[in-house]
């Protein structure tokens, strides 16, 4: 029998970048964002897929990245909260968190705020009911939600 | 959202009453926050634990050669090394809890299910993980412990050194409870309540990056304990160390809410092990460890509850015996045996109360504080109390509550126990709160509800944030503990160019301080919040903290900006002497405004920028005098008087400021399902005067919602082998966006009298929302048979349970009437 293979080649646009690394076949893809790539604002709140800290866009589409790995990433396009943010503007969502006080300590902020871009890519005025049901995968124990609603609502046509 | 004011005497006008966007967002959104496990060292490794899956075992051998075979793997360390290396960490109570013997991972036993019982450090995560699967642990397993009644009985014990399950038992009697209870109209009993598991869960779980420097014997902790002052109490004498050894440092932190206080047995763990290995190591908890084995909540149950009521529904006192269940070792507890007398009377003004109290260990994760710990469960009982006493007597739920409200005219008002009420007006609140929820329009919406085949129902729950605690309590656990009072540390200076900068001994984990610092500083030195340099986080070579540094028990608005503006102070008057001398003016004519010091109505030029004075003392100082020797850099220590506690009498100043919270829930149950549905709320805060209205507010949503998930669904649920069943968030639901119902707030401010800036701690909120919805599930019963809502959560399962069995929950209840 061969050996079996525990490595292989991933290559990734990572923010507009363009990366290929060796990686372990069975490293998550949020290891490989957050260890390798030293992109450490995506973070892990949970083992099981449920709290959504970890979300990124993957070829524009809000995903978990713990529950892909990394080598199941190959070929796509992959942007994370770093990427949003340009030349050190922020984006009218980021604004409003930061107008809307929708973010305590921070930490399901990368995730939430993935989630909602996704949204607002593809509802660009969203209803607070919209907003809701497009964040329900990502938790957050600090605001209760209410402040981030707003947050998404406000920033909803001022993309 | 609405927002009611009543506004209260605030402060002159400044920086400080504005809700100004806060300063640590615009890291935090751009994903540049440093969380602790964002911090890489050349050489790390990575720490994984070895956990039991017995509740309760010993512990027959420990076999860690396969782990060391594999590559890569840099070592392990077992509970025998912990016990040959440490000391156990010192215990709070008196015998027979005091006997207890705690150390950093399991000696020779297991007592709950994910005690950690070895630790393993390799190159990777992946690595460290398998490594630990290989390590073989051979248990002999024991009876297990999962009933606080059953752990009485000593049948089992889970410490042989303490040899009884009891941690400590003390009867606190103020007033004359027997007599009040004879003379009273009618007394109504209730056999038991129960308060459940639970605990805050923060999205970031526990860890750290330690260090070891062989040189000096010194450890870095880069970390996300929440309360370092009190973790190094705990680890340096472990550790068999000076405490000056133990450098903690936090940069952003993840959440909080009390379940990041007791993390040094983890902690002492990786000291050993990067002191063994000569590397750093780095452990990051999972989120399945931290359900199982890091922090719950107390869960407590309140036996034979007896309370007197007059006609008039005066309700002069009561007595219950309260059963604390801390798990498997007590750590930070025994304390909640006492925190909560903090608020022994809630928000009435009753005289007599008794409470005879035992805590226990059970083959359960430990505890620790928990946001609006021990109190919380307490003012869930006085809430309890009033409801029940309520619908017993065929009381209204509000008028009860307004006969009974210690009153606004009472204020500053003392307790039973020696506490003092500093200012707030319930009934004010109370109103606010029904205004916000249109109560004048419950029964018709009660007939709406009805007529879909709803059960409508609406709840009160009134509650009380007691901050700025006085540690001179745990003498009333322990006479011979040596602590007492409070403090916490802050600094700020004037650097060379003329930058503010403050450093803080607290340690905050979400709630602002760096922006609320800002504000205060900004007012004090006469310059914006944006040209204050907040530092983030917490660092022990700072030099800027204190004996009980940290962030907790609600009082960081007192003691952290207490010592803010005393710091603060210290440094404006250097600058207006510098600013003096410079001018030739005298310091009455100096003024702090707009980044310059200058004379008051003097000319234009008469004014000195904060960089001339910030370089004159810094870099260009030789014709100041030698008696004149302004440094404009201070550190100042927040220290509260509190007074000593009678640990006869148990009373005393348990704690400076009361928050109020008044919630108030309508909720809508399907008889068919019991599923409950929040429908309408309202919370109404009164913290005294808010630095910053936009992060109160933030701090009253984040509450409600950890409340209003621990009344419907969050539960730590243990089968009878002691196996947690809700050992993640596939099984353990907290809150979701969807789960919310829409929030209304409203606000008073009621200064206190005897905080600094007349803001008192809060951000705990009481558990408001657990009493209120509890409120309301029972008065939406009433309809279905009247059942008593006996335990505090309640999700679809029980109140179906309560909706076919009312009978079940009333023989739990009885009057008896003169």
């Amino acid at each position: 029998m061969a050996a079996p293979v525990t490595s292989r080649s991933v290559s990734v646009e990572v923010n507009g970048e363009q990366i290929e690394l060796e990686v372990p076949t069975r490293r998550l893809l949020v290891h490989f964002i957050r260890d390798d790539l030293g992109l450490t604002g995506t973070h892990i709140g949970c083992d099981t897929g449920n709290c959504g800290a970890c979300t990124v866009h993957l070829n524009g589409e809000a995903v978990k990245s713990c529950m892909l790995l990394a080598v199941q990433a190959d070929g796509t396009k992959i942007s994370t909260v770093e990427g949003l943010a340009s030349d050190g503007e922020l984006t009218a969502l980021q604004q409003a968190f930061n107008e809307h006080h929708a973010l305590q300590c921070g930490y399901c902020t990368p995730g939430m705020l993935m989630s909602a871009t996704a949204l607002l890519a593809r509802n660009p005025r969203p209803s607070a009911e919209d907003v809701r049901v497009a964040i329900q995968g990502n938790i957050c124990r600090c605001t209760g939600y209410v402040n981030i609603v707003e947050a998404v609502v406000a920033a909803g046509g001022k993309a | 959202m609405t927002t009611v004011t009543e506004p209260g005497k605030t402060l002159e006008k400044g920086f400080v009453g504005q809700s100004i966007p806060r300063k640590e967002d615009r890291r935090l959104v751009q994903g540049q926050g440093t969380f602790f496990d964002d911090v890489r060292r050349h050489g790390m490794g990575y720490v994984h634990f070895v956990r039991s899956p017995y509740a309760h075992a010993k512990i027959v051998s420990i076999d860690v050669s396969k782990a060391l075979e594999l590559e890569s793997v840099y070592g392990t360390i077992t509970g025998d090394e912990v016990a040959i290396h440490t000391d156990p960490f010192f215990e709070m109570s008196v015998e027979p809890g005091g006997n207890i013997k705690d150390y950093a991972l399991a000696v020779g036993r297991v007592r709950h299910m994910g005690e950690p019982v070895a630790a393993v450090c390799a190159a990777t995560r992946e690595l460290a993980r398998d490594a630990a699967e290989l390590i073989e642990v051979e248990y002999d397993a024991l009876p297990v412990l999962v009933d606080a009644e059953e752990a009485l009985k000593d049948d089992v014990v889970l410490h042989d050194d303490a040899g009884s399950n009891v941690v400590w038992s003390g009867v606190f009697d103020w007033g004359d409870v027997d007599t009040a209870l004879a003379e009273a109209d009618h007394v109504v009993k209730i056999d038991r309540l129960h308060f459940h598991r639970f605990s805050s869960t923060p999205l970031e779980c526990a860890g750290a990056l330690v260090e070891y420097d062989k040189g000096t014997g010194e450890w870095t902790l880069t970390c996300n304990h929440q309360m370092p002052g009190v973790g190094a109490i705990w680890m340096a004498p472990a550790l068999r160390t000076g405490i000056d050894k133990l450098r903690f440092v936090t940069h952003d932190i993840g959440g909080g809410f009390g379940n990041k206080i007791c993390l040094h047995p983890q902690y002492v763990v990786l000291c050993l092990m990067a002191r063994k290995l000569g590397r750093p190591v780095q452990w990051t908890e999972w989120r399945t460890d931290q359900h199982t084995a890091n922090a719950h909540g107390n869960e407590r149950w309140f036996l034979d509850v007896e309370v007197g009521v007059m006609k008039d529904g005066t309700m002069t006192g009561f007595k219950v015996k309260a059963l604390d269940d801390c798990g498997a070792f007590p750590r930070y507890e025994p304390l909640g045996c006492i925190i909560w007398a903090q608020v022994t009377p809630g928000l009435y003004g009753w005289r007599n109360i008794r409470v005879d109290f035992t805590q226990v260990c059970t083959n359960k994760s430990p505890v620790s504080p928990n946001r609006g710990y021990s109190r919380m469960q307490h003012l869930w009982l006085t809430e309890r109390i009033v409801d029940i006493v309520a619908t017993e007597l065929g009381l209204d739920p509000v008028e009860i509550r307004k006969k009974n409200y210690v009153t606004t005219e009472q204020m500053p008002y003392e307790t039973p126990n020696g506490c003092v009420y500093d200012s707030g007006d319930y009934a004010a609140a109370l109103d606010i709160a029904l205004d916000l929820i249109d109560y004048g329009s419950i029964e018709e919406r009660r007939a709406e509800a009805a007529s879909r085949g709803k059960l409508l129902g609406l709840g009160i729950g009134s509650t009380l944030d007691s901050g700025t605690n006085n540690f001179g309590q745990s003498t009333l656990l322990n006479p011979d503990l040596q602590f007492s009072g409070n403090n916490e540390a802050a600094s700020v200076k004037l650097d060379i160019f003329g930058e503010v900068v403050v450093t803080l001994g607290t340690v905050p984990q979400g709630q602002g301080h760096e922006t609320t610092a800002a504000q205060v500083t900004a007012d004090i030195l006469g310059c914006s919040p944006e040209q204050v340099n907040v530092r983030r986080g917490h660092d022990t070579w700072f030099n800027s903290h204190a004996g009980f540094s940290g962030t907790y028990a609600s009082q960081f608005a007192f003691t952290g900006l207490g010592a803010v503006k005393g710091a603060a102070e210290l440094v404006r008057e250097d600058m207006i002497q510098l600013a003096a001398a410079v001018l030739q003016a005298p310091p009455e004519a100096i003024e702090l405004a707009d980044g310059f010091a200058r004379i008051k109505d003097g000319p234009e030029e008469a004014a000195l920028p904060f960089m001339a004075l910030g370089a004159i003392v810094n870099a260009n100082n030789a014709f100041l005098p030698p008696e004149f020797n302004p440094t404009l850099n201070h550190r100042y220590v927040c220290r509260p008087y509190f007074g000593m506690v009678d640990t006869e009498k148990k009373t005393g100043q348990l704690t400076l400021t009361y928050a109020t919270q008044i919630h108030a829930a309508v909720i809508e149950i399907d008889p068919e399902t019991g599923e409950v549905d929040v429908v309408d709320y309202a919370a109404v805060d009164d913290c005294g005067v808010r630095i910053s209205a936009q992060i109160v507010e933030g701090q009253v949503h984040g509450a409600t919602a950890h409340a209003i998930g621990a009344a419907l669904h969050e539960e730590f649920v243990y089968d009878e082998e002691g196996t947690l069943l809700t050992a993640n968030f596939y099984d353990y639901h907290v809150p979701h966006a969807m789960d919310m119902p829409p929030l209304k707030t409203g606000a008073m401010e009621s200064p206190s009298p005897v905080a600094p800036l007349g803001a008192k701690g809060m951000g705990e909120g009481g558990g408001g929302g657990i009493h209120c919805i509890c409120a309301a599930i029972q008065d939406a019963l009433r309809a279905a048979g009247g059942a008593i809502v006996y335990d505090s959560c309640n999700p679809a399962h029980r109140v179906w349970s309560m909706l076919q069995d009312p009978q079940a929950t009333r023989a739990n209840v009885s009057v008896t009437s003169r």
